[in-house]
């Protein structure tokens, strides 16, 4: 197939074309037992982002290449990967600001991967469905008595960590989620937390069984680097640390006042 | 969490990476929390110290004399030395990442993070103070 248009001639010249070197991790599990490194080199414009220059080598070098990507606009959470050893969403990474390159692309780390860039996410899948991310009612409401209403500072308590796109950039930068698999991890935690935190939900009970555990809140050491690499701003790293502080409240009051204590 | 282990059967054909012992050497980011975590081994050889000088007090003056010439030792002046340092880290690190953990509101509005992290550090140079003055003052 000729080139088709991924040349400068579209923009009539005004953007710029120079060649860059990618390094992509290569994992075909019929044909080789062991990864291996694929040097593509491609012809790069100033606008593209990681994922662009995946497509290209995609569609004009190698079809043979595979990657999950959807939105391309940092909303879908599906084309994360390892850039030059980073966690980072290809489609918010532009090429230009890691010239001059070789960049180097991995599938994220910390999880099985199934076949070149592509990793296996059932287990957080699992672990996310398992602390009931939804609004949990002791008592449902009639329809007829109308909406749950909530204040906007009632909204502001949680409206952070209800950002999050289950990219699992968080779950690649943590280095106890890489060592202790069973940890629930940042985002099942920030997004439980955007529940705990509703004024609509009552579940925090029920969560609080799963995540105030050992492997829930308390496998976190704080290293932080969840909430650096996270492209929605949700800081997992504060939700996960903000229930340590409240469960930690909780257990003293239960310990001081016994009879007042909840379940 | 206790989650379903049949949710991700063996599969032969995945790869599966393991960590190496020295991950953490890799990047600075996570050098520098090993960093952290090793500072509290000084934060408790700091109570060890504390607690062996209780424990020569109690022992009589002579005893408590003899434990206060060792700390003058140079040894036990650097080994401080080096603790305080570790022990400075510690704190430091610490309040500046007591924001992330409160999140408290003031009539409707979020108190900033610098203003947390601000009164932590004011409140450990006030009691730092204090605890120097009570102590050069006998």
């Amino acid at each position: 197939m000729a080139d088709d248009g991924q040349g400068a001639h579209g923009a009539g010249g005004l953007t710029s074309e120079r060649m860059v070197t990618f390094e992509v991790f290569r994992y075909r599990p019929e044909e080789e037992s062991e990864p291996v490194y694929q040097t593509y080199e491609l012809p790069v414009r100033s606008e593209w982002v990681v994922l662009d220059a995946l497509n290209h080598i995609k569609d004009h070098i190698d079809g043979t290449l595979s990657f999950r990507w959807s939105c391309r606009m940092g909303v879908c959470g599906s084309c994360g990967m390892m850039v030059n050893g980073n966690p980072t969403l290809t489609c918010a990474t532009f090429v230009e600001a890691l010239l001059p390159g070789p960049i180097k692309v991995e599938p994220l780390e910390n999880f099985p991967v199934v076949r070149d860039l592509i990793i296996e996410m059932t287990d957080f899948m699992e672990k996310l469905e398992s602390v009931k991310p939804w609004i949990i009612r002791a008592e449902e409401r009639a329809l007829e008595d109308g909406e749950y209403l909530q204040t906007p500072a009632q909204l502001a308590d949680y409206k952070q960590f209800s950002m999050c796109i289950n990219c699992l950039l968080c779950y690649s930068a943590c280095p106890v989620f890489g060592l202790e698999p069973g940890f629930a991890g940042p985002a099942v935690i920030a997004l439980a937390q955007r529940y705990n935190m509703d004024s609509r939900d009552q579940g925090a009970g029920e969560r609080d069984a799963l995540l105030n555990t050992d492997e829930g809140i308390w496998q976190c050491t704080l290293v932080g680097e969840c909430s650096e690499v996270c492209p929605k701003d949700v800081d997992p790293a504060a939700a996960i640390q903000r229930y340590k502080l409240s469960s930690t409240v909780q257990w003293y009051r239960n310990f001081m006042m016994p009879w007042r204590a909840k379940g | 969490m206790r989650v379903n282990p049949q949710h991700t059967p063996y599969h032969p054909r995945w790869h599966r990476p393991s960590m190496p012992i020295f991950w953490w050497v890799r990047r600075w980011i996570h050098a520098r929390f090993i960093l952290r975590e090793l500072t509290s081994i000084f934060v408790a050889g700091y109570a060890l110290v504390y607690l062996l000088q209780l424990r020569a007090l109690g022992m009589g003056p002579e005893a408590y004399a003899r434990f206060l010439e060792m700390l003058r030792s140079p040894l036990a002046i650097m080994l401080h030395a080096v603790a305080l340092g570790f022990v400075m880290y510690h704190s430091i690190t610490w309040f500046n990442l007591a924001p992330r953990a409160l999140a408290l509101r003031v009539g409707g509005k979020r108190v900033p993070d610098r203003v947390i992290a601000g009164l932590n550090f004011v409140a450990w140079i006030g009691i730092s103070a204090g605890l120097l003055w009570m102590t050069l003052k006998g």
